[in-house]
């Protein structure tokens, strides 16, 4: 976004300490969840299919399968409610959207792990 | 107390509220204004307070908008003083583009002319209305500007697929009635859009953010008030 005040109308809506994580990354998200009058956290695991947007409009996909029934979720990156995003297991992919992981179902869906990148594993220190 | 304040739009983004739901906010620069003057019931006939946003470099500005924030001065203002004839109260600031009037009738608003409001002076309401100058769309037809649902893609309709249709009767009354609605030119006209909850104010950056939609294209000028209704 170019313009400093709607930058500035974002700032107090964006994260302090943005979330780590690539697309191809399998990641469990820490989302708040509110029953009646308490709060718990629920999490959802999959692989990061697609990150968009920027800003506070920016969202990221998870995929996973459940059941053989293929379950994705869509969170927005800066919102309240996404408590923390843990990274579990990063993946080589060449490509920013995996939409070709909806065609594929078992053994065809599993990515090539990769080793963390340096700043990677720095960030998960600081996570712990 | 506040009027109102004359501002920018800047442009729309969404922010998070207190329990984590996403808002939609426009974002209007709001300020700072001046108050260039006080009409009063003595006077004008009628009390407002009346401001200005935006400035214009000195050397552009006509003397006639010059001479509305400022003393002047030159040989008529001399004559007039020595007259005895006292002139009205300037707020001494640069020439503002867009000055308007809030009308206070009966309301005691405590503003003072050359008093600056910044973002802040609406803190504390909670609903606004803003009223700017919508897109101009030009001329467009029916279906755009009046929302007429146009005439049938096939069953033999030809060539009028987008048009009104019948205008009216025939013999009696053998014209059309006033205000029908056709094809003209459309949006470029004064709107005001009620009740817009006031999201937050932001002194630093002199910045409103407004929930919903304002009408007009980025940078143009609006007003914003407090709202009529829900006050």
């Amino acid at each position: 976004m170019r313009n400093k005040l709607l930058d500035a109308a974002e700032k107090s809506s964006l994260r302090a300490e943005p979330l780590q994580f690539a697309v191809g990354d399998t990641v469990d998200v820490h989302t708040r969840i509110l029953e009646g009058n308490k709060e718990r956290i629920q999490i959802f695991s999959g692989v990061v299919i697609a990150r968009r947007g920027s800003g506070t409009s920016e969202m990221f996909t998870v995929r996973r399968v459940v059941q053989g029934e293929g379950v994705e979720r869509t969170f927005p990156t800066h919102s309240p409610k996404v408590a923390q995003v843990e990274v579990k297991r990063h993946a080589r992919v060449r490509r920013a959207k995996l939409y070709y992981l909806r065609e594929r179902t078992g053994k065809a869906t599993r990515l090539k792990e990769r080793r963390a990148r340096p700043w990677e594993v720095q960030v998960n220190d600081n996570a712990k | 107390m506040s009027v109102g304040l004359l501002g920018k739009k800047i442009g729309m983004t969404q922010v998070y509220g207190d329990d984590g739901v996403i808002v939609p906010v426009t974002v209007i620069e709001a300020g700072p204004c001046v108050v260039l003057q006080v009409r009063t019931q003595g006077v004008d006939g009628y009390d407002a307070v009346q401001l200005g946003f935006d400035n214009i470099p000195r050397g552009k500005a006509p003397r006639s908008v010059r001479g509305h924030v400022t003393v002047l001065g030159g040989r008529r203002q001399a004559v007039r003083k020595s007259a005895g004839v006292e002139a009205g109260a300037k707020a001494g600031c640069e020439p503002k583009r867009f000055v308007r009037e809030f009308r206070v009738d009966g309301g005691d608003h405590g503003l003072a002319v050359g008093q600056v409001l910044l973002a802040d002076s609406l803190a504390g309401i909670q609903f606004v209305d803003v009223i700017g100058y919508s897109k101009g769309r030009g001329t467009t037809g029916v279906m755009r500007r009046h929302n007429f649902h146009g005439q049938p893609a096939s069953h033999g309709a030809k060539r009028v697929h987008r048009h009104p249709g019948s205008i009216g009767q025939s013999a009696d009354p053998s014209r059309v009635m006033r205000g029908t609605r056709m094809a003209g030119v459309y949006g470029g006209e004064r709107v005001t859009v009620k009740n817009l909850r006031l999201v937050r104010t932001d002194n630093e950056n002199n910045v409103v953010l407004v929930r919903g939609a304002i009408p007009g294209p980025v940078g143009s000028y609006v007003i914003v008030r407090r709202s009529e209704k829900n006050r």
